[in-house]
């Protein structure tokens, strides 16, 4: 068989073989990954979607510590029961600043992706810190230490410029101020007209119950209460981005 | 000393002032732990070479005594050990997580052992720390035997081993403390990442270059894909982990990507890390074993043409049915969708090659459990290669999405197939690289094999019945058209299948633990193979 017998050639010639193997296992991805930096549908534009404030990033760096992510998804399915369970379908822009993606693979527990704003601060602290005492028959893990830790975010500014330098759209302003609006956004009674202006729909709430201090447990509550709150459905119009 | 052994040191000595400096500099404790580590591995590196520059006292081991092939066996023995080591650690992580899954006080409220942290350690240390110890202790024995040549380097094969190791113990323990990318199978953090590309081009470089040495005109099939492994391993963790540091003195880092083409080039290589880590370079471990211990050549050389070529293509393309119905557009899901249907015939392929090569062997599977659990795997490989595609379509993944089904089909994939072919493979390769006649205890290998077997399907159809349960359980509705259960409840119908999931890992365990007391005994007390001369004499049987 003629074909069999050219195959020699690679059989015989490491970088031959080397380089049909490259080759071939390239062509899969760049059909496929490629055209998603290009596509209307994934890059897609939407009223309300911002770069996260200082505060919630924090969070959302404490959601990816804890390996959140294993066990909450943060993608909701066109399913019928999946939008009347946890609320609209997931939207492309809905992630477009989230480096790396937290969709996750796995429901141990609920979907995340409108979790916000569904409990108060009260319950989300009373459930991080001891699943079991508002959900008897939760299996999720305990973590009474996050309201004792002081969140540390003196990188934050560092933090945003770099995600700048892969293009969230944080302007100067935004990076100047990063450390005041992170402290701003748990102090009601401060100055917040600037964080509230560079953030549309931050809420600016104690979010630990503990004034005195800033801990992780008000950067993690902080992130989950604006998950899937930026997108205002009512207005929503899904036939934009079509082409 | 030789320009290998100076570079290396000039190298590492870099390296140690880096680390010592950036554990001075270091903006978060963990780094600056991890830059210890990297100090004190890389002053250990140093001084393990030129301990053996000054014992091997200008000696240089030969390529070949006698005319034959003296091969480099020493990071052979090495990564069987490591692997062996690992596997139990990994194991056993696997089911303290399993049991936090049924009894949730078992996460004790404490940091580092929460669910969350101790799942990529468990996920890390059985792929990478056992099957890829397994990968490099199996791939540099074959292709110094079927090159018939002598693995060139003297500080580069050891730099391989020894180096891919510190990279688990970085990735573990940064687990365990909180350093994560929150990339499934690619959690470690920047440094750790750019460490692996520098000791995986290394591997690449001995893999070649002993090829190059190769006394055979033609490359082995297992070499082949081996070489697929290094090569595209290479490319899907370049690519997926392409991130910039927040600061090079710290351990966090923003991933490049984002949102749903993060999640495409995430699930590019997620799958990938399936089809040719646990995939290709088992099929290899497969191409030279099961041949090797039946006593029987490769059923096809032309299937073993076919499906290596449609393996390697087909595969790369199947990552989006892990991300069918989300906001990744709907024709890349469909061609992952089919492209993963197609792969069922290359994966077959593959099975039917490896079970074939048994033809006129078959009897063997009574009398010898180590070509039973080589073969059984193949066999496990034939189910989980049926299963997948399967799930890949649209409709069976609606359902299965999410839920312990995934997770009972990574596993018939991961005990059964990659387990049960790498524990074939060690009870092979121990004894050869030893010197010895055999296993210490055959008695001793069925034991393993008949415990774990009991485990695995104990595992996977408890996880079958959780996932298909928990899945209709979220789609059900009352009579009224309301959601029948709420989330919780269908948290609470999983618990006994946790604990069953438990048991099936405790068995599995079991038989591991069984193995390595039996390796341990092959290489202690086991009875030494007669010297060549001797064999050639002996009647036959």
């Amino acid at each position: 068989m003629g074909l069999m017998q050219k195959h020699a050639v690679f059989e015989r010639n490491s970088i031959v073989l080397l380089i049909g193997i490259l080759i071939v296992v390239a062509i899969g991805g760049l059909v496929e990954i490629v055209p998603l930096f290009y596509l209307k549908s994934t890059i897609e534009t939407v009223t309300g979607m911002r770069p996260y404030s200082p505060l919630e990033l924090a969070g959302r760096n404490i959601f990816i510590r804890e390996g959140c992510y294993l066990c909450h998804s943060q993608m909701i399915r066109p399913m019928r029961d999946e939008i009347e369970r946890y609320g609209h379908f997931s939207l492309a822009a809905e992630s477009q600043y989230d480096h790396p993606f937290q969709w996750g693979s796995k429901r141990t527990g609920p979907d995340l992706a409108r979790v916000g704003g569904k409990y108060s601060d009260d319950w989300h602290v009373a459930h991080l810190t001891d699943p079991r005492s508002v959900v008897p028959a939760s299996v999720m893990p305990a973590y009474p230490f996050l309201k004792d830790n002081p969140l540390k975010a003196n990188l934050i500014a560092e933090d945003m410029k770099t995600l700048r330098l892969e293009g969230v759209p944080y302007t100067d302003e935004d990076i100047a101020n990063a450390e005041a609006d992170l402290k701003a956004q748990v102090n009601p009674d401060g100055m917040i007209e600037g964080l509230v202006a560079r953030y549309p729909k931050t809420v600016v709430r104690d979010f630990d119950g503990n004034p005195k201090k800033l801990t992780e447990m008000d950067a993690l509550v902080a992130y989950l209460q604006m998950l899937g709150t930026l997108v205002d459905f009512s207005t929503y119009d899904d036939k934009a981005n079509l082409r | 000393m030789s320009l290998e052994e100076t570079a290396y040191s000039v190298f590492l000595g870099l390296l140690f002032l880096y680390c010592v400096l950036a554990a001075g500099k270091a903006v978060d404790p963990v780094f600056a732990f991890h830059a210890t580590i990297g100090a004190i591995a890389s002053a250990a590196g140093v001084f393990l070479i030129i301990r053996s520059f000054i014992d091997r006292d200008g000696h240089v081991e030969p390529a070949e005594i006698n005319g034959k092939p003296n091969y480099n066996l020493g990071p052979v023995k090495f990564a069987s050990i490591a692997a062996m080591f690992w596997g139990l650690a990994g194991f056993s992580v696997g089911i303290w997580i399993a049991l936090e899954l049924a009894y949730p006080a078992l996460n004790l409220g404490l940091p580092w052992t929460t669910f969350g942290r101790l799942r990529p350690l468990h996920t890390s240390a059985v792929i990478f720390a056992f099957g890829g110890n397994v990968l490099l202790a199996t791939s540099f024995y074959v292709v110094q035997r079927t090159s018939r040549a002598r693995m060139p380097g003297l500080v580069t094969p050891w730099f391989v081993i020894l180096g891919y190791n510190v990279f688990i113990v970085i990735a573990g323990t940064g687990y365990l403390l909180g350093v994560t990318q929150s990339k499934e199978y690619a959690e470690p953090e920047w440094y750790a990442d750019l460490w692996l590309t520098i000791v995986w081009v290394a591997y690449l470089l001995v893999f070649l270059a002993t090829l190059w040495r190769r006394k055979e005109p033609h490359i082995y099939v297992a070499n082949w894909f081996y070489l697929a492994f290094i090569v595209t391993i290479a490319m899907l963790h370049i690519v997926n982990n392409a991130a910039v540091p927040v600061s090079i003195f710290g351990s966090k880092s923003y991933v490049v990507w984002s949102g749903v083409q993060d999640a495409m080039v995430q699930w590019w290589y997620g799958h990938n890390a399936v089809g040719f880590f646990l995939t290709a370079g088992f099929l290899a471990i497969m191409y030279y074993f099961v041949p090797k211990r039946a006593n029987r050549p490769v059923y096809s050389y032309r299937l073993s043409i076919i499906h290596f070529w449609a393996l390697i293509f087909l595969y790369i393309w199947a990552g989006p049915h892990h991300l069918h119905y989300t906001a990744l557009p709907e024709w890349a899901s469909t061609l992952g969708m089919v492209f993963s249907v197609m792969l069922w015939m290359p994966s077959w392929g593959g099975m039917i090659n490896g079970l074939m090569t048994l033809s006129g062997a078959w009897d063997k599977l009574r009398t010898d459990p180590v070509l039973r659990l080589l073969v059984v795997s193949v066999a496990f490989y034939g189910m989980s290669t049926f299963e997948g595609p399967l799930m890949s379509v649209k409709a069976v993944n609606s359902l299965s999405h999410y839920t312990d089904w995934t997770i009972g089909h990574v596993h018939s994939g991961a005990l059964g197939w990659v387990g049960y072919v790498s524990f074939g493979a060690l009870y092979c390769l121990v004894p050869w690289v030893y010197g010895k006649r055999d296993v210490y205890s055959l008695k001793l290998v069925d034991w393993h094999f008949w415990i774990s077997t009991l485990g695995i399907v104990l595992y996977i159809t408890s996880m079958w019945v959780s996932g298909i349960m928990q899945g209709l359980m979220w789609r059900a509705y009352t009579e009224f058209g309301f959601l029948q259960y709420s989330f919780v409840e269908t948290v609470e119908a999983m618990h006994p299948y946790y604990v069953i999931r438990a048991l099936g890992g405790i068995l599995f365990l079991t038989g591991a633990v069984i193995m390595a007391v039996n390796l341990y005994l092959t290489i202690r007390h086991g009875e030494a193979e007669k010297p060549a001369a001797d064999v050639a004499l002996a009647p036959a049987e």
